[in-house]
């Protein structure tokens, strides 16, 4: 290194040196941590005690865990619902509001208005609405004469829970908007020109540009349909019959309601391989379907 | 030739309704949880449990935003204030640590760099339930040892405290960091070039040149942090154990969670209160919200 470069080189080390200490005890730290947790038994509020090395025990008990798979079965079912519901209707949604209409920015507001309301605010108002006997849907229902059904029975909770994500697509639809900004219009006109129809402009010039964009908003749906916790926790904390129980709440509970340190460790790293492996999986199929550049 | 764009021009004229009418009904949708919410929380309690329920209130009982703050077991000023104390801490610490960090990403060329941004950028796919339970037991750990170390009186206190939710966003966030880094990447590098010239330190480009001209972007990262503790549940739910240190979401949900007959007219009134924020923020800020969430898009 010349004394230019040694210099820039602790110059920013400096600057990002808030970073490097974050990442170490907030995300190294803990990431390493329950690696090794994973291995042990112990309790969270146990005092200065150290673990006890259980070696694949956890694991192994995991594998036999009714609720563990139970919880995972949940967590998939719903994102085998929300996920694609969410990035269909949020590209939909997106791709009329593109539109030079009047009063668009009206319609863009009101489908943005629902990203504000906080989570916990959301499951309040849809637990209201869901209410089989005094909420807004079986009122609506009944007008035209249709048997009432029990939104958030066992049966129907999870369908019922997916339906509402759709109403928070408002960020999604917003990154959408900014990637149809981005698709050159010589290419539109270009593609008009030689004859091509609006649908056909749409599938064979708007989405191969904008997949990209779809693509980031696919992983970062992935990510936050895995980690789902406060609206189900508030609607239904995991009923009826654990038909709602995700994965997150069961890590929860085992950390916090029966302190099992070590368990819910293990429950936190497979959760963490999951993702990466879906996202893994995602970034995988981009080489077949996204267009860069 | 004029016949073809008439057609055309017809053609155009039924997309345009079309459009119109998918979007009249896809908003009607989106506003109907509002609509509900506001109307139930202007009822009576009698009327909330009315069947079939009226969209209508009768009569209108503004009443019940003042009950909200006199109820008995919802101390909406306490949470509010909880809630405003972690907001206001955390978005100056991670507005002011995302800026160094990405100061020095962005503008100073540096042996590493590209890999610590890269492990900086994998860290934003880390949920925070997988790393709730170690930040939890962390915080533990720091209470105990440093209560042996330098005894009870001068241990550092974390849990119990509102620390252990404000305290990691003075270590600059991975998502701000990489918001402010692509715009400090726009500014000219004449500007540093100029001000270096002049004899200015590092700090002193990053604190007197470039900072002022990225007021657009850290009033994003400001605004999106203070609603990323307005909405949080998760946070609040790990950390705090005493009702009195409640924050609006957990006093919310413990409101609503108290067994038999919930008063769904104060709860609502309750949720519009806590919405309310929020949206006048995105009224007044329209742009920067919009501007915000497409950086974060890849832009």
């Amino acid at each position: 290194m010349t004394s230019e470069e040694r210099r820039n080189f602790f110059k920013g080390m400096a600057f990002i040196s808030p970073w490097i200490v974050g990442f170490a005890v907030f995300t190294a730290a803990p990431i390493g941590l329950s690696f090794y947790y994973g291995f042990c038994d112990f309790a969270l509020t146990a005092p200065r005690r150290a673990p006890l090395w259980t070696g694949l025990d956890n694991y192994q008990q995991l594998m036999h865990d009714v609720v563990f798979w139970k919880s995972l079965r949940n967590t998939m079912y719903y994102a085998s619902m929300a996920l694609p519901a969410g990035m269909l209707v949020s590209l939909g949604l997106a791709l009329m509001l593109n539109a030079r209409i009047r009063g668009q920015t009206v319609y863009r507001a009101i489908i943005f208005l629902p990203s504000l309301v906080p989570a916990f605010a959301s499951a309040m108002i849809w637990m209201w609405m869901f209410n089989p006997t005094m909420g807004v849907f079986n009122m609506l229902l009944g007008k035209v004469h249709v048997a009432p059904p029990d939104w958030l029975g066992e049966r129907l909770a999870m369908p019922s829970l997916a339906f509402m994500s759709v109403w928070g697509v408002g960020n999604t639809v917003v990154i959408y908007l900014a990637g149809l900004q981005d698709v050159p219009r010589e290419l539109l006109e270009a593609a008009e020109i030689d004859g091509a129809g609006t649908w056909r402009r749409m599938f064979a010039v708007t989405l191969p540009m904008l997949t990209p964009v779809i693509f980031f908003n696919l992983i970062m749906a992935i990510i936050g349909t895995f980690s789902i916790l406060a609206v189900p926790y508030i609607m239904t904390s995991g009923g009826p019959n654990k038909a709602t129980y995700f994965y997150t709440m069961y890590n929860y509970d085992e950390a916090f309601k029966y302190l099992n340190m070590g368990y819910a460790s293990a429950l936190a790293w497979i959760q963490l391989a999951i993702t990466m492996v879906l996202t893994g999986l995602a970034f995988w199929s981009a080489k077949k379907w996204v267009h860069y550049g | 030739m004029k016949a073809e764009s008439r057609e055309r021009r017809r053609a155009s004229f039924w997309a345009a309704v079309s459009v119109h009418l998918g979007l009249v009904c896809v908003c009607a949708g989106y506003l109907l949880p509002f609509i509900w919410m506001v109307s139930t929380s202007l009822k009576t309690g009698s009327q909330t449990q009315e069947v079939p329920p009226q969209f209508i209130p009768h009569p209108w009982k503004w009443h019940n935003y003042l009950d909200v703050f006199t109820h008995p077991t919802f101390h909406a000023t306490l949470y509010t204030r909880n809630t405003l104390v972690i907001a206001i801490l955390t978005v100056l610490g991670t507005t002011l640590s995302s800026a160094i960090v990405a100061y020095g990403f962005a503008r100073i060329p540096f042996r590493g760099r590209g890999v610590l941004f890269g492990i900086m950028l994998a860290t934003i796919m880390i949920p925070f339930p997988v790393t709730m339970v170690s930040v939890f037991r962390i915080f533990r750990w720091m209470d105990l040892h440093t209560a042996a170390w330098w005894g009870p009186d001068n241990a550092l206190q974390m849990l119990g405290t509102f620390k252990p939710l404000w305290l990691p966003a003075w270590f600059g966030s991975a998502f701000n960091i990489f918001l402010l880094r692509q715009f400090f990447m726009t500014l000219p590098r004449e500007l540093s070039e100029a001000a270096r010239i002049d004899g200015c330190t590092e700090f002193a480009i990053f604190w007197r040149v470039v900072l002022p001209l990225a007021k657009p972007a850290l009033a994003v990262v400001a605004l999106f942090s203070f609603m990323g503790v307005w909405n949080d549940f998760l946070g609040p739910l790990v950390f705090i154990q005493r009702p009195e240190q409640y924050t609006l979401a957990l006093g919310l949900q413990a409101f609503q969670s108290r067994i038999g007959g919930t008063p769904w007219q104060l709860l609502m009134a309750a949720s519009t209160l806590v919405c309310l924020p929020t949206l006048i923020l995105f009224f007044l800020a329209q742009r920067t919200f919009i501007e915000g969430i497409a950086t974060t898009g890849g832009k």
